[in-house]
C-alpha cells in the first residue's frame, strides 16, 4: 500500500526547497511545497480507499531499525482507525493551510524557508501518527517540536520571537523526559516498543507499573499537549507567523499529546489513578486557560489560551475513559479552532499587522469574508447546538458526567466561558465602531478564503462526518454512557448564555466592561497578567537555574576548578622551565661543571648503593 | 721481578683525570680544553689496560682501541671547528662563544 509515501512526499518538498528554494521563483516554491502536501492528502484518501473500513489494523515493515540481542526496533508504519482520523485531519487541514499561506506569507521574507520548514513539519506529523511503534513516535515527536521550534523563531531578528522559541523548546524537553522514561520502562516491563506487543502484555502487568508509565506518559502529552504545568509555551509560541499558529500550534502538533494517550489506551486502562490524573489536569487546564482567555486583549493570545482550554477538554475526554470523544473533539477542534487562527490572520493582514483588538472593530462591513467565516468557527467553538464543536463537546462532558458529576459542571461552567471570550473576540474585532489607525483595511485575496470557506463549511457540518463515535467505537473499549437530553441543555445553554453576555457587554453596552474591569482590579489584573505564572516560573525555576548555573557551574566549575586544572598545570610547567632555564647559561665552562658534578653523583650514588648493599 | 703495585697505576689514572676535568674547567683556551679532553679520555685508558692486565683479560686492551679511535675522529672533528670558530670569531676564548645564548 505504500504508505511511506504519505510522509516521504512532504520531506521531497523539504528538501527541494530547502536546498534549491532561495533560486525558485514563489510560483516553483508554491507548486513544490503545496504540491508535495496535495499529493500526500490525496494518497491518504486513496489508502484509505483501498483499506476499507479497517476493522483491523493494516501495518508494513520497512526495516529493521534497532537490532539488539532480543530486543528490537522496527520502521513500521500502520494504519487502524485512529490513524486514519489523525491522517485526514493533518494532510487536509495542512493542505488548506498551507494554500492560505500563499496569500498570507506573499510579503514577508524567507518565503520558501517558510514552506520548506511547513514540509518538514508534514513530514514528522505524519511520522508521528503512521508509528507503529513508541520509537518512531518518539522521532515525529521530537521532529515536530524541533520545527515548531523554527517557525515560532521564524522572524529570527526579533528577540521576542526567538524567545518565545527557546521556551518552546525548552518546556516540551521537560515533557519529552517524561516520554523517555516511560519508554525504558516499557522496554524494561515488556521487551519491545511495538504497539501490537505492548498492548497486548500490558494487562497482565502490575496495576503500579502501569501507573507509573500512564504518569510518565502524561508528562511528556502535557508537555507537547500544554496541560498545566506546562503549557506556558504555547501563548508565547504565537510569535510565529499566524498560519503556524493555526497549523502546528491549534489544529495537529499540540494535538499530538492526545494522540498518544488515545494510542496508549490499553495502558490508561488499567491505570485509574493515571487515568484520574489525566482528567483533573484536563479540566484544570480547561478553566483556568478559559479565565485568562476572558482578559486578553491581543486577538491571537484569546485564541491561543482557548486552544489551551479545548486541549484541556480532550484531555478530559481522554481521562474520562471516552477516548473516542477525546479524539472525535480533536478533529472538530481542529477544524474550527484553525479556522479561528487562520481568520484572525486574515484580520492581522487586512490591518497591516495589528493584532491589539482594541485597535480594531467595526471590521464587519470591510471584511465580510473573514467575519462571516469566523463567525461560524466561534459559534462552533462556543457549542451552539448541532454544530461540530457542539456535538464532541457534549460527547466529553456527558462522559464526563458519568465518571464524575464535578468535572461536568467546571466544564459546563468553562463552555460558558469559552463562549464568552471567543465572542468577546468576535465582536471587538468586527462590531461597534472602527477604533484603528491602519489605513483602509482590505479584504484578503481569494487564495486565503477559500480555506476559511471550506473550513467554515467543515466547523459547522464536520461533526457528521465519518461518524466518529460509532467509527471509533470498536477500537476503544466500549462505554455505556447514556443519552441524557437535560445535561445536553445545560452545556449549550451555557454557550448560550456566554454569547448572549458579550453580545451585551461589547455591543449593546460598551461601557461595563471597564466598569468591572475597575471594580474588580485586583481579580481584573490577575487575570490580565495571567495568574503571573510565567513570573512565578521565572522565579522558582528559571532564576534558580540559570543563577546555579552561572555561579556554581560556569564560575565554579568550569572557570574555576577545569580552568583552574589546566592554567595550573600550565603555570607550574612554566615555574619549573624557569628555573631551569638558569642552567643554559651559554657559557660552556658552567656546562662543564654540570657535567663533571653529575659524574661524581653518580659515582657517589653508586657508591652508596653498593655500601648498602653489601 | 719486583712489579709496581697495580694501584700506582690506577693512581696516577685518576691523577691524570682529575686535573684533566680541571684543566677542562678551568681554562677558558679551546685547545686547551680539548687537551683536557684528550688527557681524560688517556687516564681512562689506562686504567682499563691496568685492569685488563690485572685480570688476565683482552677485553680492555679492546676498549682502549676504540677509545682510541673515537678519540682520533673526534679530535679530527674538533680541531676542523676550532678553525672554523677562529675563522669567524678571531678568539679562542669559550666565554666569547656563546651566540646559542640569545
Amino acid at each position: 500500500m505504500q504508505l511511506w509515501l504519505i510522509p516521504i512526499l512532504p520531506l521531497a518538498g523539504f528538501t527541494i526547497n530547502g536546498m534549491f528554494g532561495r533560486r525558485f521563483s514563489k510560483a516553483t516554491v508554491n507548486a513544490v511545497a503545496i504540491g508535495s502536501v496535495v499529493l500526500s492528502f490525496a494518497w491518504v484518501l486513496k489508502t484509505l480507499i483501498a483499506l476499507g473500513v479497517l476493522n483491523s489494523a493494516y501495518t508494513e515493515h520497512y526495516f529493521t531499525w534497532i537490532q539488539s540481542g532480543t530486543f528490537s526496533v522496527g520502521c513500521d508504519m500502520a494504519v487502524d482507525r485512529l490513524t486514519a482520523i489523525m491522517l485526514l485531519v493533518v494532510t487536509g487541514i495542512g493542505s488548506l493551510i498551507h494554500i492560505y499561506s500563499i496569500g498570507y506569507m506573499a510579503h514577508e521574507g524567507g518565503y520558501y524557508r517558510f514552506f520548506a520548514y511547513l514540509n518538514l513539519f508534514m513530514f514528522f506529523m505524519l511520522t508521528l501518527v503512521l508509528a507503529a511503534n513508541y520509537l518512531l513516535l518518539f522521532v515525529g515527536w521530537e521532529g515536530v517540536g524541533l520545527c515548531s521550534y523554527l517557525l515560532i523563531g521564524f522572524y529570527f531578528d526579533k528577540k521576542f520571537a526567538t524567545n518565545a522559541g527557546n521556551k518552546a523548546f525548552i518546556v516540551n524537553r521537560i515533557g519529552d523526559f517524561g516520554f523517555s522514561l516511560a519508554m525504558f520502562l516499557i522496554v524494561s516491563q515488556f521487551g519491545s516498543l511495538d504497539f501490537g506487543t505492548v498492548f497486548s502484555k500490558a494487562p497482565a502487568a502490575s496495576e503500579a507499573t502501569l501507573t507509573t508509565i500512564g504518569l510518565l506518559l502524561l508528562v511528556g502529552a502535557a508537555g507537547k499537549s500544554a496541560q498545566i504545568p506546562l503549557y506556558v509555551w504555547l501563548p508565547d509560541a504565537m510569535a510565529g507567523p499566524t498560519p503556524v499558529s493555526a497549523l502546528i500550534h491549534a489544529a495537529t502538533m499540540v494535538t499530538a499529546g492526545v494522540y498518544m494517550t488515545a494510542r496508549s489506551w490499553v495502558i490508561y486502562t488499567h491505570a485509574p489513578i493515571a487515568m484520574q490524573t489525566i482528567a483533573v489536569i484536563g479540566i484544570a487546564t480547561a478553566f483556568f486557560a478559559a479565565t485568562i482567555g476572558l482578559a486578553q486583549n491581543d486577538i491571537k493570545k484569546v485564541f491561543a489560551y482557548s486552544t489551551v482550554s479545548q486541549l484541556g477538554y480532550m484531555f478530559v475526554g481522554v481521562g474520562c475513559g471516552a477516548f473516542s470523544a477525546g479524539v472525535y473533539h480533536l478533529m472538530t477542534h481542529a477544524f474550527f479552532k484553525a479556522l479561528l487562527f487562520l481568520g484572525s490572520g486574515s484580520v492581522i493582514h487586512a490591518l497591516s499587522g495589528e493584532q491589539d483588538m482594541r485597535q480594531m472593530g467595526g471590521l464587519r462591513s470591510k471584511i465580510p469574508w473573514t467575519c462571516w467565516t469566523m463567525f461560524c468557527a466561534s459559534l462552533a467553538i462556543a457549542g451552539f447546538p448541532f454544530t461540530s464543536g457542539f456535538l464532541s463537546k457534549d460527547a466529553i462532558l456527558l462522559a464526563a458526567n458519568h465518571t464524575a458529576p464535578w468535572i461536568y459542571w467546571v466544564g459546563t461552567i468553562t463552555a460558558g466561558m469559552t463562549a464568552f471570550y471567543v465572542f468577546r473576540a468576535f465582536f471587538m474585532t468586527f462590531f461597534g465602531k472602527y477604533r484603528g489607525h491602519a489605513h483602509h483595511p482590505h479584504e484578503s485575496p481569494p487564495v486565503m478564503l477559500v480555506p476559511l470557506v471550506i473550513l467554515a463549511i467543515l466547523s459547522l457540518g464536520g461533526g457528521y462526518l465519518f461518524r466518529i463515535p460509532e467509527f471509533l467505537g470498536s477500537l476503544f473499549p466500549a462505554q455505556e454512557v447514556p443519552e441524557d437530553f437535560n445535561l445536553m441543555a445545560i452545556a449549550s445553554g451555557a454557550g448560550l448564555l456566554g454569547i448572549l453576555l458579550a453580545y451585551v457587554m461589547y455591543v449593546l453596552k460598551p461601557g461595563i466592561p471597564e466598569a468591572i474591569a475597575s471594580g474588580l482590579n485586583g481579580i481584573y489584573q490577575l487575570v490580565y497578567n495571567k495568574y503571573f505564572v510565567d513570573e512565578i516560573y521565572d522565579a522558582a525555576v528559571v532564576k534558580p537555574v540559570v543563577g546555579g548555573s552561572r555561579l556554581l557551574l560556569w564560575k565554579g566549575m568550569d572557570a574555576g576548578l577545569i580552568d583552574g586544572i589546566v592554567n595550573g598545570v600550565g603555570a607550574r610547567a612554566r615555574n619549573v622551565g624557569g628555573a631551569l632555564r638558569m642552567l643554559q647559561s651559554g657559557n660552556a665552562r658552567s656546562y662543564a661543571t654540570w657535567v663533571a658534578f653529575g659524574g661524581v653523583l653518580v659515582i657517589v650514588a653508586l657508591g652508596v648503593a653498593q655500601g648498602v648493599t653489601r | 721481578m719486583s712489579q709496581v703495585p697495580i694501584s700506582w697505576f690506577l693512581t696516577l689514572s685518576a691523577i691524570l683525570f682529575v686535573l684533566g676535568v680541571a684543566g677542562f674547567i678551568f681554562r677558558r683556551s679551546i685547545i686547551t680544553m680539548f687537551m683536557s679532553i684528550e688527557l681524560m679520555l688517556n687516564a681512562v685508558n689506562l686504567s682499563f689496560i691496568t685492569f685488563s692486565y690485572q685480570l688476565k683479560q683482552v677485553d680492555g686492551h679492546l676498549f682502549v682501541f676504540f677509545v682510541m679511535v673515537v678519540a682520533a675522529a673526534e679530535a679530527a672533528v674538533g680541531l676542523a671547528i676550532i678553525l672554523t670558530v677562529f675563522k669567524n670569531r678571531q678568539t679562542l676564548n669559550i666565554d666569547e662563544v656563546n651566540s646559542m645564548k640569545n
